[in-house]
């Protein structure tokens, strides 16, 4: 087997390719995305994965060729005696620092829709991570957050509008946490002390997870929340639900959902 | 340990003190082949300690909370052999940590350095042979504290990073940091013996512009760490006073945990976030630079033919390392760290692909037209160019900032540090131990076994490795005990469970590897001075080289790259043999 090493090379192309065309047949591709912005990042990341794709399949392939073809137990000719090339070297900068300056360029729009062009909208909930629980703050009636009608729930079940804008506070009571909803590509750290927004548009109805995305202590793994995506009328009528509840029981300031 | 030969010094240099005892010979040594070596030992032992936590972390994302076979019985008794949610975080934060701190750094600038730099550049020690022992003496409370902080409270559980506040909240987490702090001090002495060493004390003739790759890989490498150094040590020690003296550099006002308030605050958790990429993002590259420059020696060595571009991979070394320093904010494009400095960051982050792509074309360049050997230590170099194409690659998809907001701490990320890391840095260690090994212990290792080792090896680790990518495009987050109850991630079972038994399969594979070793230091066949037909400078010393290194004063006559000139009938053109054209070469290598 004097050609052993190259076509092991060169199972590192193949496979590297056949990995990501089979993967999506196997439902081991990105979560259903409902949101309206998601499908901007998620081109991006194909156009990055066919880009880096081609650029994979051609220096793998050159190694493994070279491999093949520059064996000294099979190849007589003489090693070239090289050193370099300076027209090789000014080629291979350029085109990639063009191309890098592209991709930088070509993102930036998208960058900035999802975290610096903030909605000028009422702010729709507030969202509070605590070790190990997603808690949720709505304005209730009078439309202003900590005011004496505000909807507070700490079990995790947090209900959005679906086909509107919504703009959210989110911050934390303790350590980092991360808030990402995999179905609306959105994630962010929320960090004690600060405050951020974080807004989108959901186009779909549905539950989905809300997954804590930054290590917060031993329980991180269970710090899971529910959100549910409703037409405005149903979200409405959930909160009304909601305040009903409210008015029955006082909330307790520090409840957890399992423990 | 046949490290040592007696002494055959043919010239006089400064004699160092000879007394001989055990103790100042091999272990209060100052002599840099013993420290590199103390190095490599200590390295390669907590380098399997760090293969078994991660098996440890594997264990849980195949069978999460099963009881673990035999080993669950005597480590998890108490949770009857399940690994406990708070032992799942302690296993893969000193999995990390082990793994960057007490391996991947020091072996490249502790033992490979070490060893390497005074032999390559024709020196007979480095500059500071006493602090260069400190060097290695200064791991020691690294080695105590970061052992002993296994045994309190469960262990630390704040990941490598330390982010505060959790960082503190947990008790170890100060052993932890003066951990950390030592191998700092540790590093700052060696990088600062480097570069006087690499300055001043090159064998004449030896232009900065005739240094081998590893040499110069070692030298930029020691230039980050003296600069980046110190911002992580002050740092450490801010964080080792928030959580022993109360102050509040990383705490907001008003802060409270566990319902208990800390009177301190005004500072900002983010700041510590700064202050540990500032350092650990030029520490990424502390942690692939010496690797590149050691692949560049073995595989224009192994091509039998002149690295393609020497200047070029020197310049694009140094723009690694320049860029390396305005980067550090692509760790934090969702911390909550201002969007528009995000954007920044990316631009910049973006740019450091480009000197990653000169180096891949060049190695290839390398290889083009060349009479390949395919020994070990070449089948290690050629994979680390393979596989630090898709490392540098997945990196493109981070630095774009829309997408990161959905694989940020993903196992998109895992993927991504572990192709660069092991994949890149492991193998190439392990190549270069293949290659250096005859100088080291002046025997061969086996090259069937090598090679066994080498195949095995590299298709476990793409196993492994490589199906990360899919699991971070699902969204499966890192540093989760159990990612299963999330909906979304229900049906990536099977793949974790893959991964995990072609995980236990690759550490199983390094048994060859150690057997090998140890076999090969009393038994393998004598090397002599130059077995592999090589140009660098320390193949004409012998091997293993004496106190003082060289038996002749070695004068460096050209580049370390002139394999296959047409001036000499032999493939290879020591750098210190005299060209033809002075008559009859007084012949001072023996070869
Ligand atoms: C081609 C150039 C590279 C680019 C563009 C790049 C880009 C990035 C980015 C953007 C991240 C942050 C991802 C996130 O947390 O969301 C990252 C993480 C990381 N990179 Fe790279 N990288 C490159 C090369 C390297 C190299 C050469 C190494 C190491 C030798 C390395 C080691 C790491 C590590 C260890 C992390 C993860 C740290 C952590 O969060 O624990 N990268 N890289
Ligand atoms: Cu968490
Ligand atoms: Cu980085």
């Amino acid at each position: 087997m004097k050609r052993f090493w190259a076509l092991l090379f060169l199972m590192v192309p193949v496979f590297g390719v056949l990995t990501f065309v089979v993967a999506p047949y196997f439902n081991h591709w990105f979560p259903k995305d409902i949101s309206e912005h998601g499908r901007v990042i998620d081109q991006l990341f194909m156009f990055i994965l066919w880009l880096t794709g081609i650029i994979f399949v051609a220096t793998e392939g050159a190694l493994c060729y070279f491999a093949w073809k520059y064996d000294s137990r099979t190849n007589p000719e003489p090693a070239k005696f090289s050193h370099g090339s300076h027209t090789l070297e000014v080629v291979w900068t350029i085109l990639p620092a063009v191309t890098l300056l592209f991709i930088a360029i070509y993102q930036m729009n998208a960058w900035a829709d999802a975290k610096m062009r903030r909605p000028n909208i009422p702010v729709t909930a507030e969202i509070t991570g605590r070790q190990f629980n997603w808690d949720v703050r709505y304005p209730g009636p009078d439309g202003k957050l900590h005011s004496r009608d505000d909807i507070v729930r700490v079990d995790g079940d947090i209900h959005f509008p679906s086909g509107e804008e919504v703009l959210l506070i989110i911050k934390s009571a303790d350590v980092l946490h991360s808030f990402f909803l995999p179905n609306l590509r959105m994630k962010q750290d929320v960090v004690p002390g600060m405050e951020q927004y974080m807004w989108f548009k959901a186009r779909d109805t549905g539950r989905y997870d809300i997954v804590c995305a930054e290590l917060c202590g031993w329980g991180h793994y269970k710090m899971k929340g529910r959100a549910t995506f409703e037409p405005r009328s149903e979200f409405d009528a959930w909160l009304k639900e909601k305040i009903a509840d409210q008015k029955t029981r006082t909330v307790p300031a520090n409840e957890t959902e399992e423990e | 340990m046949s490290t040592v030969t007696v002494d055959t010094h043919a010239h006089e240099h400064v004699e160092h003190a000879h007394t001989g005892s055990f103790l100042s010979t091999y272990v209060f040594s100052r002599d840099h082949k013993i420290i590199g070596i103390q190095f490599l030992f200590s390295t390669l032992l907590w380098f399997f300690i760090g293969g078994l936590l991660a098996l440890g972390v594997r264990w849980q994302l195949a069978y999460p909370w099963a009881e673990m076979p035999i080993l669950g019985k005597l480590l998890f008794s108490e949770y009857g052999g399940q690994i406990a949610p708070e032992t799942y975080t302690m296993l893969f934060t000193m999995h990390a940590t082990v793994m960057i701190f007490l391996v991947i750094i020091p072996i490249l600038a502790g033992a490979f350095g070490n060893f390497l730099i005074p032999l390559m550049i024709g020196a007979e020690d480095m500059a500071f042979p006493t602090l260069n022992m400190m060097s290695y003496w200064f791991m020691w409370p690294a080695f105590l504290a970061f052992g002993a902080s296994f045994f309190v409270e469960g262990g630390p559980g704040a990941g490598w990073t330390s982010y505060p506040p959790l960082s503190l909240t947990m008790t170890p987490q100060a052993l932890w940091l003066i951990g950390l702090t030592s191998v700092g001090v540790a590093s700052m002495m060696g990088s600062v013996n480097y570069l006087t060493t690499i300055i001043q004390m090159r064998a004449p003739g030896m232009s900065m512009f005739r240094l081998p790759m590893t040499i110069w890989a070692m030298f930029i490498t020691a230039i980050l760490q003296a600069f980046a150094l110190p911002v992580l040590t002050a740092a450490g020690f801010m964080q080792l006073a928030d959580l022993t003296l109360g102050t509040g550099f990383f705490l907001p006002e008003g802060w409270t945990a566990n319902n208990a308030a800390r009177a301190s605050g005004g500072g900002q958790p983010l700041l510590w976030q700064h202050l540990f990429w500032f350092y650990s993002h030029p520490a990424v590259y502390i942690m692939i630079l010496p690797a590149m420059g050691m692949v560049s020696d073995i595989i224009a060595c192994f091509a039998r033919k002149p690295l393609f571009g020497y200047k070029p991979m020197v310049y694009s070394i140094a723009g690694i390392a320049g860029l390396g320093f305005i980067v550090w904010g692509h760790h934090m494009f969702v911390s909550g760290m201002n969007p528009v400095l995000g954007m920044t960051f990316m631009v910049a982050t973006m740019f450091i692909a480009l000197p990653s792509a000169i180096k891949v074309f060049n190695w290839l360049g390398t290889i083009w037209g060349a009479k390949i050997q395919f020994t070990t230590p070449m089948l290690f170099a050629m994979s680390f160019v393979s596989m630090f194409i898709i490392g540098g690659l997945s990196g493109i998809f981070m630095a774009a900032t829309p997408v990161d907001i959905f694989i940020h701490d993903t196992y998109f990320i895992v993927a991504h540090f572990h192709y660069v890391l092991f994949a890149g840095t492991a193998m190439a260690v392990f190549g270069a131990i293949y290659f250096w090994f005859p100088k080291m212990f002046g025997r061969m290792m086996n090259d069937n076994w090598g090679k066994l080792h080498f195949m095995l090896t590299f298709i476990f680790l793409n196993c492994v490795f490589y199906p990360m990518h899919i699991l971070g495009v699902v969204g499966f987050p890192r540093r989760l005990a159990d990612p299963y109850h999330y909906e979304t991630f229900r049906h990536l079972l099977p793949l974790n469970q893959f991964i995990t038994i072609c995980a236990i399969l690759m550490v199983g594979t390094q048994i060859i590897f150690i057997v090998n070793f140890f076999y090969s230091i009393f038994f393998g066949p004598p090397a002599g001075r130059n077995p592999w037909h090589a140009n660098t400078l320390e193949w004409q010393a012998p091997s293993p080289p004496g106190h003082g290194n060289f038996d002749f004063q070695p004068v460096i006559y050209r580049g370390p790259y002139e394999y296959g000139s047409p001036e000499v009938d032999t493939d290879y053109y020591p750098q210190t043999q005299p060209p033809p054209q002075k008559d009859t070469p007084q012949s001072p290598s023996g070869h």
